[in-house]
């Protein structure tokens, strides 16, 4: 009998279609691992199973599930507990300054009633920390763990935490499915197979796992089945023994691309480098860069790629000196400092972050005046002097933002509008015109088409590629989709563990893809 | 734990230039720890919590010297008033708590600053309510209590029907004429009331208190009613605090109308921090060496100051640098920790 | 309706109204409004640089500048030492603002490197390090070495008195230079002009270049650092601006009000300039010079008709009650407005 069963799960986020019809089932002591790159919908798939109130602040979802064949109809994850379902989400939600035993019982004490609950309530009963104790040590063991549960949560190793999380799961009581979210992500290589130990462990004491992970190795270790999600889709479900991990990573990421329209064929890309990366190593929490050599050639659209938390987001950054890198970078033969945005700007480079309303925009100030500023700032363009004094050229701006709205199709009800009150595809334009005004001759975008709609996508894509046809900008996007890379660039680059694991051509197979995204060696594998 | 002692050293070293008997020292400090502990325990919850230093304990002084303005318009005097006073300041208190609560809730990472204007604040509704209202809108029978001009209440009170009401409650003196000159069962209460606050620290809702005090994301993801949580620790600070300052007044026997609260803040968070407590880390051992080591300070101070550079008034000034420096300090301290948790472009949005 | 109050702001409606209504009992328990109307004038003079103070700090991201007195007390040792050797008239005004400005300048500098360790704190530390300066320079002005006899204590002893006289110094300097009448109403020329140089100062600094990177610096520090600007940097030329203004500010009131007040004085300057410039429609985020002018002369037109009126009905300090309620409540509801991390 099945212990879960999602049936036509389909899920909309505004007029995006998420998920379309998943269907997913579990069995007791089954270990079931669930596959996909990002935005497949897998974290949307976990947050609809765990009652999260995310789902039901945008609309709900469609379909069914069924625990034990009893219909399971999540409001909050108070009742996904209720119904023995845990989850251990990637971020740490450990008190480092609790025990682990306080941690393990957080808002779920044991306590005993007392003289002050007799007048003012249950909440002021005390906690009976003995028993707490025990209840903390038994779940210990379950993960074969040996630590002292009064020890605090600071200071312990990492591989610690991850399984003092799941004890804490495994605590609540009847646990049935532990949903695991990229639990070895942060785990060492031993650390990673003692966890993979314990997994085995909890299923054959009859509890179920979902185990989310890029690490195709782990996946074909550990798991029974693998269900593969593609675009919001069920892709394949499969026995674990019965497929490889070529296949796993070819499905993962195969789909039409329209090569159509490409002339690259007839593309000549000079062999002059217009930038040289040497050691690139930049501190981003999250996307940690660990040492990069690229070269973009001039003229060309060079794709980086992979998977979140890889480092493709830290290369752009990094250049930019937002965050503290170290390593070498080279311009048209001329060696740029490195953590000096100013310097980089004025090399003639410019940058659209990935995160436009933070550090893309100023949200409470005017259109004309965002498109305006980045030149302003580090050319002293649309400046007047007035005596001795060099002001704000306000009718320039206006003439130039005019026109910019006028090429880039900007919808708005005048350049004075302020920039928060646009919508996402024409914030994404104004951060354009604004990279475009600096006039560069390198420019580097970071997820350029995040959170918009089609139609504003295609534009943003073909504005891109005019850029680079008719005025000879050399482009690089950093996108975590892979199939708007293989559209536009020349070649892409795939990260992984912040390192380039590959440079391949859009061509390329979707296997070879999909295997350096996950991290696996091309040479070794293919045969 | 070097705060305190640095301030120790200060305090003998400063002992010395007073020329005052150690026994002297020794009675006056044993009086102001009596009738100030109180007041510093109120502190302790709300950093607990994570609302750091709260400076609106000021309104817990306004609650309890409205119920002495009560109890005195209506001439009950002795033991009796004393407890009345405790009794009437409660619901004030409990009222004035919930609204800080409230206003503190909408006014994440800045509460400090907002308990301290909230203070200033109140002063003034106190102030207006108190000279305007009384006599005119507000009945008052006791015509002692009024201004000449039969509007507003006058600056000093006299509380001598309930002096010593606390103080001297347990008579001691019986046991022994030396023990009989202090104030024991207001020490006696004070102890009482720290371990009521340990035991409290034991209970569900204690441990929700440090919960949501460490981390409130997560509390909040846990399922603990965040808000909730923290208003019910101001108002317990807040109840302390009028409980407290009406410790305080018995002890004295005047009451300062507009003057008695304000400094109530200011002393019992320097108090607080001298003792070694941070924004974010106190207990009972900090309110208690900080109590002492800070009106050590105080009495010292004009003496130290007079023999040592032949001014008193440098000794005053100094005391009061003290108090204020010693918070300038510790939230310079707490938020140069804080900004240094981040990385250069802040990581808040990460994720 | 709703959306009017909203975008006019709740608080600015409340005074508004409070304004109109004593202006009509003032009217109707005749009040001579000539009286009143000159000492607005005066007073939103002597207060405007003070408040002007505010707008860099604002601009440049450290919130509303608690630390005022820093510069105040500048202002001070510039007016004292002007005092000590007898310097008066224009002389002495300028004597006091050139030998504050370096003063302002070395502190705010110093008190604005502070600041960028104490980021998301600012007011709140800002406000305890004011204490702690006027405190601590309490102890100096006991121990300082002026001789002047204007300064010091009357009957030998030692220090500074707690107000010093300007009367033969720089008294009313700035308010009777071009000064005219209209009818019963006296205008404080030179005062208002003096404001309206630094305010205009401020204005073009606005819309320079260099002024413009620290307005961006303080809106959004990762859209200005990504723009390369050294936004610690920007922050602290914002502080010292302040600090300048502050510094200028007290010695322009102070020659208003014919006295220099040392000693806590300094400690209640802070709030009152804040408050004013919430109410003329800034935010802890946002400030210009129009928020200024309507804010000083909203806050001081309330202060100078709500006195008379309240004094017939009630006991002297009540306007310092209406101060205390007024300037507390505008900044509480500022604090409780701001999403986000601004502290």
């Amino acid at each position: 009998m099945y212990l879960l069963q999602m049936k036509n799960i389909s899920k909309n986020y505004g007029e995006n279609r998420v998920l379309n019809n998943v269907s997913l089932s579990i069995e007791e002591g089954e270990i079931h691992g669930l596959v996909g790159e990002n935005g497949a919908g897998k974290s949307t798939l976990m947050n609809i199973l765990f009652g999260m109130p995310v789902i039901h602040s945008t609309g709900g979802y469609e379909g069914e599930m069924l625990v034990n064949n009893e219909p399971y109809k999540p409001a909050s994850p108070e009742d996904a507990m209720l119904a023995g379902i845990g989850m251990v989400h990637q971020e740490f939600m450990l008190i480092p300054g609790f025990t682990i035993t306080e941690n393990i019982k957080l808002n779920r004490e044991r306590t005993t009633p007392s003289f002050l609950s007799k007048i003012f309530g249950k909440r002021l009963e005390k906690l009976d920390m003995e028993s707490m104790s025990k209840d903390a040590k038994a779940a210990l063991k379950k993960l074969d763990m040996d630590i002292d549960e009064y020890l605090p949560v600071a200071g312990l190793p990492v591989g610690h935490m991850q399984f003092i999380e799941i004890a804490r799961e495994i605590d609540k009581s009847k646990m049935k499915l532990l949903i695991l979210d990229e639990p070895t992500a942060v785990l060492t290589e031993s650390e990673a197979s003692k966890f993979l130990e314990v997994i085995r462990k909890l299923a054959e004491l009859g509890i179920s796992v979902l185990f989310i992970s890029h690490r195709l190795d782990e996946i074909k270790e550990v798991t029974d089945r693998i269900t593969i999600l593609r675009d919001g889709e069920v892709v394949k479900t499969v026995e674990t023994k019965d497929i490889g991990i070529n296949e796993i990573a070819r499905l993962m990421v195969g789909r039409q691309i329209d090569f159509s329209q490409k002339e690259k064929n007839s593309r000549h890309i000079s062999d002059e480098y217009i930038l040289e990366i040497k050691n690139l190593r930049v501190n981003m929490p999250g996307e940690e860069v660990k040492g990069i050599d690229l070269n973009v050639r001039r003229g060309e659209i060079l794709g980086i790629g992979g998977l979140a938390g890889q480092g493709k987001l830290g290369i752009a950054n990094g250049i930019m000196g937002l965050y503290e890198s170290s390593g070498k970078i080279v311009k048209d033969g001329k060696e740029l400092p490195l953590n000096n945005p100013r310097e980089i700007l004025k090399s003639s480079i410019a940058f659209l972050s990935e995160d436009r309303r933070g550090v893309g925009l100023l949200l409470d100030d005017t259109i004309e005046f965002n498109i305006a500023f980045s030149s302003l700032e580090i050319h002293e363009e649309f400046l007047r002097k007035i005596g001795p004094f060099k002001l704000i050229d306000r009718k320039g701006i206006r003439e130039h933002a005019n026109k910019m709205v006028k090429d880039l199709d900007i919808r708005c009800t005048s350049p004075r509008q302020r920039v928060r009150s646009l919508s996402g595809g024409n914030q994404q334009k104004v951060c354009i015109a604004r990279a475009l005004t600096l006039e560069p001759d390198l420019l580097l975008v970071s997820e350029p088409t995040r959170g918009i709609d089609i139609g504003a996508k295609k534009l943003v894509l073909d504005t891109l590629v005019k850029l680079n046809r008719e005025y000879g900008v050399t482009i690089v996007i950093t996108s975590s989709e892979l199939g708007e890379l293989r559209q536009v660039a020349d070649r892409i680059a795939i990260i992984y563990d912040g390192k380039v694991a590959g440079i391949l051509p859009p061509d390329a197979s979707d296997e070879h893809f999909g295997l350096l995204m996950a991290g696996k060696d091309i040479e070794k594998v293919v045969d | 734990m070097i705060v305190p002692i640095i301030f120790l050293i200060i305090c003998i070293v400063g002992s010395f230039f007073t020329g005052l008997p150690f026994s002297f020292l020794f009675d006056e400090m044993v009086i102001r720890l009596a009738r100030n502990l109180i007041l510093v325990i109120s502190l302790i919850l709300p950093v607990i919590t994570g609302l750091g230093l709260n400076f609106a304990i000021t309104l817990g002084a306004i609650a309890g010297q409205i119920a002495l303005i009560i109890i005195t318009n209506f001439t009950i005097g002795g033991f009796r008033g004393f407890i009345l006073s405790i009794l009437i300041s409660t619901p004030f208190a409990i009222l004035f708590g919930y609204l800080v609560g409230k206003v503190l809730n909408k006014a994440r990472g800045k509460e400090m600053i907002t308990s301290m204007v909230l203070g200033f604040f109140a002063n003034g509704i106190y102030q207006l309510v108190f000279l305007l209202f009384a006599g005119t809108i507000i009945p008052i029978r006791n015509k002692d209590l009024l201004l000449t001009s039969g509007v507003g209440i006058k600056n000093t009170i006299d509380l001598a029907n309930i002096k010593y009401a606390l103080d001297f409650l347990i008579p001691f003196g019986k046991v022994s004429e030396k023990l009989g000159q202090y104030p024991v069962t207001t020490l006696l209460v004070a102890l009482f009331v720290f371990l009521l606050l340990n035991y409290f620290l034991k209970t569900k809702l204690g441990q929700d208190m440090r919960a949501v005090g460490h981390d409130i994301e997560i509390a909040r993801v846990s399922g603990i009613n965040v808000e909730r949580t923290r208003i019910i620790s101001v108002i317990i600070s807040t109840v302390l605090a009028a409980w407290g300052q009406i410790i305080f007044l018995q002890n004295i026997g005047t009451m300062q109308t507009y003057a008695s609260h304000e400094q109530v803040g200011l002393f019992a968070v320097a108090s607080l921090l001298v003792g070694g407590a941070t924004v974010e880390k106190a207990s009972w051992k900090e309110a208690l060496i900080g109590t002492f080591l800070f009106h050590f300070l105080f009495v010292i101070s004009p003496l130290a100051g007079q023999n040592l550079l032949g001014n008193a008034q440098i000794g005053e000034y100094f005391r009061a640098f003290v108090a204020y420096g010693v918070i300038g300090l510790a939230l310079v301290l707490h938020a140069w920790e804080k900004d240094k948790a981040r990385t250069r472009l802040s990581d808040t949005e990460a994720k | 309706m709703k959306d009017f109050i909203n975008r006019f702001g709740f608080p600015r409606l409340i005074i508004i109204i409070f304004l109109i209504l004593l202006m009509a009992v003032a009217i109707y328990l005749d009040i001579p409004l000539s009286g009143l109307i000159t000492d607005i004038l005066v007073r939103f003079g002597m207060n405007a640089i003070l408040v002007l103070a505010m707008v860099p700090g604002i601009q440049a991201g450290i919130g509303l500048n608690f630390n005022i007195p820093l510069g105040i007390i500048c202002g001070l040792i510039g007016a004292l030492i002007s005092v000590e050797f007898k310097l008066q008239g224009f002389v002495g005004l300028f004597a006091s603002i050139l030998i504050a400005i370096p003063l302002a300048i070395i502190t705010g500098f110093f008190y604005g490197k502070m600041l960028n360790r104490v980021k998301g704190q600012e007011m709140t530390v800002g406000n305890y390090v004011g204490y702690s300066v006027v405190s601590f320079m309490c102890i100096f002005w006991l121990l300082a070495p002026f001789r002047s006899p204007e300064l010091i204590w009357a009957y030998g002893g030692s220090g500074l008195r707690v107000t010093v006289s300007l009367e033969s110094s720089i008294r009313h300097v700035l308010n009777n230079f071009l000064a005219f009448n209209i009818g019963n109403i006296t205008v404080p020329t030179g005062l208002i002009l003096f404001f309206a140089l630094f305010a205009l100062i401020i204005w073009l600094y606005s819309r320079s270049h260099k002024g413009l990177s620290m307005i961006v610096a303080g809106s959004n520090e990762k859209f200005a650092l990504s723009n390369g600007i050294d936004v610690d940097k920007e922050r602290i030329k914002g502080t010292v601006i302040s600090t300048v203004l502050a510094a200028i500010g007290i010695i322009v009131y102070s020659q208003a009000f014919g006295f220099l007040q040392l000693y806590n004085a300094p400690l209640y300057s802070a709030m009152p300039a804040a408050a004013a410039i919430l109410i003329g429609g800034a935010s802890i985020k946002r400030a210009s010079i129009a928020h200024v002018i309507i804010g000083t002369l909203l806050f001081q037109s309330l202060l100078v008709i709500a006195l008379p009126v309240i004094n017939v009905i009630a006991e002297g300090s009540m306007s310092e009650v209406i101060r205390i309620i007024v300037s507390n409540g505008i900044i509480l509801y500022a604090l409780t407005r701001e999403g986000g991390k601004a502290a």
